[in-house]
């Protein structure tokens, strides 16, 4: 029985990668026998070979730290102000009738447009890009915590009052958590809207970051680089999904669509 | 108008300064409620009309009356999630504003916080000592083992139980229950009574309950009270001997009495 389910448990487990490999492999024979020119797309081995030379004299690590920093600044500052205007105006109907509609006329502005005015601002240094990140990543926070705080069950707070819980207890124990599986789409949307404006912003404008690596590559033709670039832009935006998805199974354990066992260890 | 007085009830709990209680027996909790014609409606619809109540401490009332005669409404006003547009709640002799800590409402639907667990949901207000009184309240409904599972993994009549634990936190003076088991399965419902009717005599708070099963109204109450067009048409108390029996042919005979008011 046993050896039968260890069987089964390692086809599982290859049959995944059993596309991507052939897709590799058959690239590889392509460009090898001519049929794709090397100018073109480089064959993986060149790729790898590029890989190795950048990641061994440092290059390689530089860019990418530059990058996940410039990302990380920006949805730190464009994420807390979404968050923070969310919840003001998901909470408080003032506020909304203040700065809802505002903030949707901005949301509605493609920010991509705007960067002929931020490299006006801003020049072309670590501002500009981490503006433009910011205002990427803070409307879909905002929009999905109003909406979160906004469809908290009124039932459920109904039930705070009378049980004797303050406004302030409310907001934590109950709009709060309740919010949060909204508010985590949100991140969710704002990671891959940052990755996209950083890669943008970084090749109109910037002397470091994977962004600048691969434009400075496209001008000596080295085409090699240039994928590796765009698969490093893959395996980061991969890992920020994996990073959200540990979040969800912690913040969202409650949740019935998260949690296997019922049992909370806490 | 339909004022009704029960001499065992008056002699049992209203004066709590003559009751002498031993160490083991919890003191009784409950308050007196009056209710002085209270008027609430919604836009042209006279929910309540003048409606007025008087229930000694301790009493357990069960209120019948069809869909939308104000039932859940009255709930509100008790509890102080509503106000009254006329008339007022009196506990304990004193008019009452606003929510009210000694009254507590249990929902039709358990209103559980799913991201909380059920320990952490039995002691929602977080008084000091939360924990302890949370826990003897989860062994009074028979959950202590699931304390620490999440709601969602909870059955219908085992998220009512919690919600009633999360109640009795409260030690409360007024006990509401509007409709708590009417969404349970039949045999849920007569564990339910048992566990109701158990921890009633226990503490003796005051309870109303809404109902519309009057067979679960003549089971479980001292008083039936029927309420129609907003005012309070019938009254009767229901002096068969605890433990009662479903099969009783006077509690027969009264529930079809009852039936014919509604």
């Amino acid at each position: 029985m046993s050896r039968i389910s260890h069987g089964d448990s390692i086809v599982d487990r290859l049959t995944p990668w059993l596309l991507p490999v052939s897709v590799l492999v058959l690239w590889e024979i392509c460009t090898r026998a001519g049929l794709i020119e090397q100018r073109v797309l480089p064959a993986p081995s060149q790729v790898a070979v590029a890989f190795w030379e950048n990641a061994k004299n440092g290059t390689l690590a530089h860019h990418v730290l530059v990058s996940f920093k410039r990302a990380i600044a920006g949805l730190a500052v464009g994420g807390s102000l979404g968050f923070i205007l969310g919840v003001l105006n998901g909470v408080s109907r003032p506020a909304e009738k203040l700065l809802d509609s505002g903030l949707q006329m901005l949301r509605n502005v493609p920010h991509l447009a705007i960067i002929p005015m931020v490299i006006l601002w801003f020049g072309i240094d670590e501002t500009a890009k981490i503006f433009l990140v910011a205002v990427g990543t803070m409307f879909p926070i905002y929009l999905n915590t109003f909406h979160g705080i906004r469809t908290v069950d009124r039932g459920l707070i109904e039930m705070a009052r009378v049980n004797g819980l303050g406004p302030f207890a409310i907001f934590w124990r109950v709009v709060l958590p309740g919010a949060m599986p909204s508010v985590l789409v949100g991140l969710r949307y704002a990671l891959g809207i940052m990755w996209l404006t950083l890669i943008v912003a970084e090749t109109i404008s910037a002397s470091s970051g994977i962004g600048y690596m691969t434009m400075n590559a496209r001008e000596f033709l080295q085409t090699d680089v240039v994928v590796l670039g765009i698969l490093v832009y893959a395996l980061l935006g991969k890992a920020a999904d994996f990073a959200t998805k540990l979040i969800e199974h912690r913040v969202l354990a409650w949740h019935p669509a998260y949690h296997g066992s019922g049992a909370v260890t806490a | 108008m339909l004022k009704r007085i029960d001499s065992r009830r008056d002699l049992a709990g209203s004066d709590d300064s003559d009751v002498v209680t031993c160490e083991a027996v919890p003191a009784p909790l409950g308050k007196s409620l009056k209710l002085e014609g209270l008027k609430r409606s919604f836009g042209q619809r006279k929910v309540l009309d003048g409606l007025s109540l008087d229930v000694p401490a301790g009493q357990f009332v069960a209120i019948v009356g069809r869909s939308g005669v104000g039932k859940s409404t009255l709930m509100r006003l008790i509890v102080g999630l509503d106000q009254p547009e006329e008339g007022r709640v009196v506990i304990d002799g004193e008019p009452v504003k606003g929510l009210q800590q000694s009254v507590r409402l249990l929902f039709q639907d358990a209103r559980l916080l799913p991201w909380h667990s059920v320990l952490s949901n039995v002691g929602i207000a977080r008084t000091p000592g939360w924990r302890d009184a949370a826990l003897e309240a989860l062994r009074d409904v028979g959950l202590a083992d699931r304390l620490n599972d999440w709601p969602a993994v909870l059955s219908g009549g085992q998220r009512q139980r919690v919600a009633l634990a999360r109640v009795l936190v409260g030690r409360p003076s007024v006990l509401l229950l509007d409709e708590p088991f009417g969404a349970l399965d039949a045999m849920t419902r007569v564990d339910m009574h048992g566990l109701l009717e158990r921890l009633w005599l226990q503490r003796k708070f005051t309870t109303l309950l809404i109902t519309h099963d009057v067979a679960e109204a003549v089971a479980l109450a001292d008083r039936v009270i029927v309420i129609k067009d907003g005012r309070l048409t019938f009254d009767v108390d229901v002096t068969a001997e605890r433990p009662r029996h479903r099969a009783d042919p006077h509690l027969a005979a009264l529930q079809a009495r009852i039936l014919a008011e509604v």
